[in-house]
């Protein structure tokens, strides 16, 4: 889902800049105003998940290949906001020093997959675990169709950015000067590949990752259900 | 370190000692080719992207070294130096944009 430079016209790439810059400034003020000192170490690993767990490249049948992208995880642990940022970092990594993404589509990148994803994921996690406990099968399942759905919809993303290129760039002779595939095959493809393939790879690692924090390190998450409310409860029912 | 944090960095060590894996898929993924192939596909290289394609030249381009070969083991060792570098430079950027933002 890395858009190389070159797939995205000007109007395109320099709109999702556009976009990114004001996410980007307000993530970094959630991040600033809705976590402790506590969880920086957990900042710096969220970011390290998500750029080693692009490398685990998955093949499919027709010799496409793709990869789960890590975020959802750390939307749903560390909130939404810090994922934004942690999958920035760990983009305009991959990018700059490693070639994979373009350049002049780090905007278009950093929103699929840093902003769509975590948001998504963040989302319907909530909505489906309800304020069932944080080790409740419940949340596992919420986890698990967080990353499927979160992956599918910022494919799609990516597909409908890439897709309307002919539409919106070409020559004199309407020939395409960026991405040459229109909408009817860059969404098919990009939503095929996710649906049947990769979104249940986000939907494993995110179902995993979730159960291994629960299990050794429930401090850390942004929202802790229940904890609030029980003490009281308890106290003065004793 | 902390209990706590030491059991997330022991997964974030396996996952990296796992990273070949990720090797054994050796075709591009969806409107990530590069040139040469997109040209074999449909005849020629657009031009607005033939232009932009260059913009970058990233030091260690597709998480590889220079001169490697084809066989996963030849590519393991870039695969593996390209995860340690990544990782790394991960925790420090997002460490240093972390301790400056977060004084609770």
């Amino acid at each position: 889902m890395h858009i190389p430079d070159g797939y995205l016209g000007p109007l395109t790439y320099l709109s999702m800049f556009v976009v990114m810059i004001p996410i980007w400034l307000y993530a970094g003020h959630r991040v600033q105003k809705d976590l402790r000192s506590k969880q920086v170490p957990y900042l710096a690993l969220g970011a390290a998940f998500s750029f080693v767990i692009m490398m685990f490249n998955v093949p499919i049948p027709g010799g496409s290949t793709g990869h789960a992208v890590g975020s959802a995880l750390v939307g749903i642990i560390l909130g939404p906001w810090a994922a934004i940022v942690t999958t920035s970092v760990a983009l305009v990594i991959q990018c700059f020093v490693f070639g994979d993404g373009g350049v002049t589509a780090i905007g278009a990148n950093c929103f699929n997959m840093g902003v769509v994803i975590p948001v998504i994921a963040y989302v319907t996690y909530r909505l489906i675990s309800g304020k069932t406990e944080l080790t409740s099968k419940r949340r596992l399942v919420a986890a698990a169709i967080a990353g499927y759905l979160s992956l599918t919809v910022a494919a799609g993303v990516a597909g409908f950015e890439m897709g309307i290129q002919p539409l919106l760039e070409h020559d004199a002779n309407s020939l395409p000067l960026y991405m040459p595939y229109g909408l009817n095959v860059t969404v098919p493809a990009m939503l095929g590949e996710h649906i049947f393939f990769f979104s249940f790879v986000e939907a494993i690692i995110t179902a995993l990752g979730f159960a291994y924090i629960a299990k050794n390190n429930q401090s850390i998450f942004l929202d802790k259900p229940e904890e609030k409310t029980k003490t009281p409860v308890a106290a003065t029912a004793k | 370190m902390e209990k706590n944090l030491k059991m997330v960095v022991v997964a974030m060590i396996v996952l990296i000692a796992l990273v070949p894996v990720g090797l054994i898929a050796s075709g591009t993924a969806f409107g990530e080719w590069g040139t040469d192939e997109l040209e074999q596909a449909i005849g020629y290289v657009p031009a607005g992207l033939k232009s932009l394609s260059t913009v970058w030249q990233a030091p260690l381009p597709d998480y590889a070294l220079p001169g490697q070969g084809d066989t996963i083991l030849s590519q393991a060792p870039g695969y593996y130096i390209s995860a340690i570098i990544g990782v790394a430079m991960a925790v420090a950027v997002m460490y240093l944009i972390a301790k400056v933002l977060i004084k609770k």
